[in-house]
């Protein structure tokens, strides 16, 4: 078991993991230039509809008066570097006009290392973007090409110079492992070179093969084959004990942040119930207990809107059970654990022992805590929890 | 009485029964052409789908000859299933005469024989109908030497007929009236009438299907059941149209129904004779017999808490089979449940898919078990259908398991893979013989345990269909034979237990494990799977364990698809069962329990 080591000691406080109780503000850009293989996302609409969207999403907004203030506002896609600055422009002073935001309010924009120049970078900082969220994906030219990526691994490394050096108050790259035939070794060198320009933050995605996606039907007919979950566990292992030792918290399954002050504000609040309002196609909103979310296809969002119906395809309004469901699922894959006194029933002291005794969580002033172990079963750990 | 024809057409499974049926019903309009539903007597789905009658129904056709003479023709359907052998000998003792349905394509089968011969103990008149003479591979000449060669029929009395198309119906109906002849009896003497099937009615309790033979029944009659004793009111009697159509009385060579507030058709006995108390006969008619299960198998539910609506629904079962019998059981592994007895594996299959079905039942169903006999030191006698409760082997002298006269028809080119295949089986006293040019009849004693496995579908696949099977019960022989345990993680699984004859066990057990492997999901600890015998291990295989089980992303819309999947998969769980600390889906114990290769 000694591989496995606690994913952190404790949790740390409050105020220095970067938590608000304010809502957050996504809006999703369904565009990208061309379609990534392994991507099942809301993406894919023509980059001559931007302005389209543009107007879309704006009147979206404006459904929503009197919203609370808002602490964060994440740019997502899709491609979201494929607008130009005006078109950047026009969204982020539009959505100022239309809504409030706190003081000192994390805004992050996704980029593709292609579209990055130091134009478009200036530009976005001066329209009030701190923070750059950079697709990078491998730094490894054969993986970077597998995976159907528009760049090459030399423009990922001077897109991640770039933006490093432009001035932003905080960058996170993303990467990608578990590749077809990747080795421990090639996968840490491609970890040491994106530490090496010392990013805030790092999401490690292991690829995953689903939904309607090229790699599906290639794994399907054989072409594809993924590592086996033995080796899938050990390249985590080694992302986890890595990035660790360089300084990084793995405070998420998928996330690592150079100090508990460079935790993505807006994303944790998926994990912590707290409200979030989602803008454009396919884009999700959770408030209270309720989580609705907007149609798809780009086309039909655009219909509704322009005709004066909120673009929302579904709902649901959490039960009790649920939501003690969802707090054991994001309990299992954070730093931040469960509070035994959120769940109802609380699970069996026995279980909660049987579990710290096979290594998967500990259990420290009534939180349980995954350790890197827990982590590991993440999908599983709420069931044995219960 | 003089216009009375009581008959059954008999045939080997798939050469035509029902389509026949349906045709005559037609013809004699009792339905009209636009109400008509094919196989109008198989009305359970199962039936309906595996082309099988599984309950019998009788149906009185008025017919009016040439001459304007009305007759009532009482058709009593049969069974067509050796599980149900004893209920098609009751249904022929109630008739004068068969029909012998012989498809003209495939001849004369297995079934075809023993129907004969069950019709011949009867000295009924036989009528042979060659069936299916519009399809192109027919060939009338041959089957009609097969009547003559392999039957002892002569061939010139058969009927050409295609029930699917029509044909030959009226030459059917004639010789039905030419031929069978009238039933006889007394009208006067004291009451015997046969039961030869039973129905349960929500609204009017038990339907009582019978055969007058002497006497008269009527409403208001205080009848008695002889076998048992059992006195009841008769509310109302009738015969069989397309539903039950009141009569004043039943008399002597009638076929028809009483309703008699009797509760439960276990209340009643198929083959039993029925009386008046007033004026009982002094002998009951001959041939009764208590029908005993042959083979057993335990039913759980899936989830626990659902036993006490398996016990409902068995018991709503019940009140229309009475040849199902069960009583509480339970496992370690499983809980409680159910020891069920039925006549054959058919039998079986059947009450399995109908409390799934009809009666919306997630169940379990065990290996099947023979009943073997145990010989103990102390000279007692244990018989054994659970393998719950094999006796101690340090206290066995000896022990015994039922055995088959199988017969077997096929073409002489199969020969070789089915002595093989009934060589494996433990096949003993082979006997063959050549009834016509080219196609042989084998007959082997086979332990009966090895026929309730896949012994059937494995003949028909070796002989490309063209093989075909009838057996009876002869009796219990020595042999060696073992408890078979299956461990999981060093746990024994009960239900998974079987008995087996010791040259069997290995090989069982290899393929118990290997099943088990690929149906119980991998888990985060290695799990063993073991066959033994006593202690000793004789098979096993290992699942590995499961490293990671985590998906890389949560965001938005994966929020709401994980928590589903979280619920689906609680939900999931109630359906496991644990053993030790290892979850066993269902689907392993059906896989482990399965008795064919697939």
């Amino acid at each position: 078991m000694s591989r496995y080591r606690k994913a952190h000691s404790s949790p740390p406080s409050r105020q220095t993991m970067n938590r608000t109780d304010l809502p957050g503000l996504y809006v999703h850009t369904p565009f990208c230039k061309t379609r990534c293989p392994y991507c099942d996302f809301c993406s894919g609409a023509d980059a001559s509809l931007i302005d389209g969207w543009l107007n879309g999403v704006l009147r979206e907004a404006r459904m929503y008066p009197g919203a609370r203030p808002f602490d964060s506002l994440y740019i997502g896609g899709g491609t979201p570097s494929l607008l130009d600055g005006l078109q950047m422009a026009k969204l982020i002073s539009g959505l100022n006009e239309i809504f409030r935001f706190a003081d000192a309010t994390e805004l992050t924009v996704e980029m593709n290392p292609d579209d990055v120049t130091r134009e478009k970078l200036e530009c976005y900082r001066s329209l009030g973007v701190n923070r750059i969220s950079l697709g990078v994906q491998s730094f490894v030219e054969e993986e970077v090409r597998f995976l159907g990526r528009r760049h090459n691994a030399l423009q990922a490394i001077s897109a991640v110079e770039a933006v490093a050096g432009a001035g932003f108050r905080e960058f996170s790259i993303d990467l990608m492992y578990g590749l077809p035939g990747q080795t421990i070794e090639a996968w840490q060198g491609t970890l040491e070179k994106a530490v090496s320009f010392s990013p805030d933050h790092l999401s490690c995605y292991q690829l995953t093969v689903e939904g309607n996606t090229p790699f599906v039907r290639m794994a399907r007919e054989g072409k594809l084959v993924m590592p086996d979950d033995a080796f899938q566990a050990d390249l985590f292992v080694t992302t986890s004990e890595y990035l660790t030792g360089a300084g990084f918290l793995h405070y998420e399954v998928s996330n690592f942040a150079h100090g508990a002050g460079k935790v993505a504000r807006h994303n944790v609040k998926y994990w912590q119930h707290t409200p979030y309002l989602g803008l454009g196609p396919s884009a999700h909103s959770f408030a209270g207990r309720k989580r609705w979310w907007n149609v798809r296809d780009a086309a039909r969002y655009l219909e509704s809107i322009h005709g004066g119906h909120v673009p929302v395809e579904g709902s649901e309004e959490l039960s009790s059970s649920q939501m003690n469901l969802e707090k054991l699922l994001f309990g299992s894959r954070t730093i931040w654990g469960i509070n035994v006194r959120d769940i109802v029933p609380p699970p069996s002291e026995e279980r909660i022992r049987e579990l710290c005794d096979s290594g998967y969580i500990t259990y420290e002033s009534r939180r349980i805590l995954p350790t890197l172990k827990g982590y590991l079963f993440a999908d599983k750990l709420p069931l044995m929890i219960l | 009485m003089k216009h009375i024809r009581n008959f059954s057409i008999i045939a080997h499974i798939d050469h035509g029964k029902s389509t026949l049926a349906d045709r005559l019903i037609q013809y004699t309009h009792l339905v009209e052409d636009r109400q008509f539903r094919d196989q109008i007597l198989d009305n359970m789905d199962i039936e309906r789908e595996r082309g099988i009658t599984i309950k019998s129904q009788t149906v009185d056709l008025p017919y009016v000859d040439g001459k304007g003479v009305e007759y009532d023709l009482n058709l009593i359907d049969t069974p067509g299933h050796v599980d149900f052998s004893y209920e098609v000998s009751r249904a022929l003792a109630s008739c004068e005469g068969v029909l012998l349905l012989i498809d003209a394509a495939q001849g004369v089968e297995a079934q075809t024989l023993g129907n004969l011969y069950a019709a011949l103990e009867h000295n009924l008149v036989i009528i042979p109908v060659i069936n299916k003479i519009d399809l192109p591979v027919a060939d009338v000449e041959r089957v009609r030497n097969e009547i003559d060669d392999e039957l002892g029929l002569d061939p010139d009395t058969a009927i050409l007929c295609s029930a699917k198309e029509g044909t030959g119906v009226e030459d059917i109906l004639k010789a039905i009236v030419e031929r069978v002849p009238p039933p006889e009896g007394d009208a006067d003497k004291p009451l015997t009438a046969l039961i030869f099937d039973a129905h349960y009615d929500s609204f009017r309790g038990t339907i009582v299907s019978c055969r007058v033979f002497d006497g008269t029944v009527r409403q208001g009659d205080t009848i008695r059941l002889m076998s048992q004793g059992t006195t009841y009111r008769v509310e109302e009697v009738g015969v069989f149209r397309l539903g039950r159509e009141p009569q004043k009385e039943l008399t002597a060579g009638m076929v028809g129904y009483i309703i008699a507030g009797i509760k439960t058709v276990s209340d009643t006995r198929i083959g039993d004779t029925i009386t008046l108390d007033t004026h009982p006969s002094p002998e009951p008619l001959p041939g009764f017999k208590d029908v005993k299960p042959v083979v057993f198998s335990s039913i759980y539910p899936i989830a626990s808490d659902d036993y006490p609506s398996l016990l409902e629904a068995l018991e709503k079962y019940k009140l229309n089979d009475a040849s199902l019998v069960y009583q509480k059981d339970s496992s370690a592994a499983l809980g409680q449940g159910f020891r069920c007895g039925y006549l054959g594996l058919l039998h079986l299959e059947i009450v399995q898919e109908r409390l799934e079905r009809e009666f919306d039942q997630s169940i379990i169903m065990t290996a099947p078990s023979v009943q073997y006999r145990f010989y103990l030191d102390d000279g007692t006698r244990v018989d054994v259908d659970n393998p719950l409760y094999y006796p101690d082997p340090g206290t066995i002298k000896s022990s015994e398991e039922p055995y088959i006269r199988a017969s077997i028809l096929i073409p002489e080119r199969y020969v070789g893979v089915v002595m093989k295949l009934c060589m494996e089986r433990r096949g003993v006293n082979s006997h063959l013989s050549y009834p016509t040019p080219g196609r042989v009849e084998i007959t082997f004693d086979l332990p009966l345990a090895e026929v309730i496995f896949d012994f059937y579908d494995r003949l028909k696949s070796i002989t490309q269909g063209y093989g075909s099977f009838d057996y009876e019960l002869i009796d219990y022989r020595e042999s060696n034979l073992v408890k078979l345990d299956i461990l999981v993680n060093g746990e024994k699984v009960d239900a998974l237990s079987i008995l087996v004859h010791r040259d069997n066990a290995r090989d069982r057990a290899v393929k118990v494990c290997d099943r088990l492997k690929d149906e119980i999901p991998r888990q985060q600890f290695k799990i063993a799977i073991q066959g033994a015998i006593g202690g000793k291990i004789i098979s096993r295989s290992t699942i590995s364990a499961y490293r990671k089980d985590v998906t890389a992303k949560c965001y938005g819309g994966d929020i709401t698809r994980k928590r589903k999947l979280l619920e689906k998969q609680k939900k999931g769980k109630k359906r496991m069962r644990i053993v030790g600390n290892v979850e066993i889906p269902q689907s392993a114990f059906l896989a482990a329990l399965k008795t064919d290769d697939e």
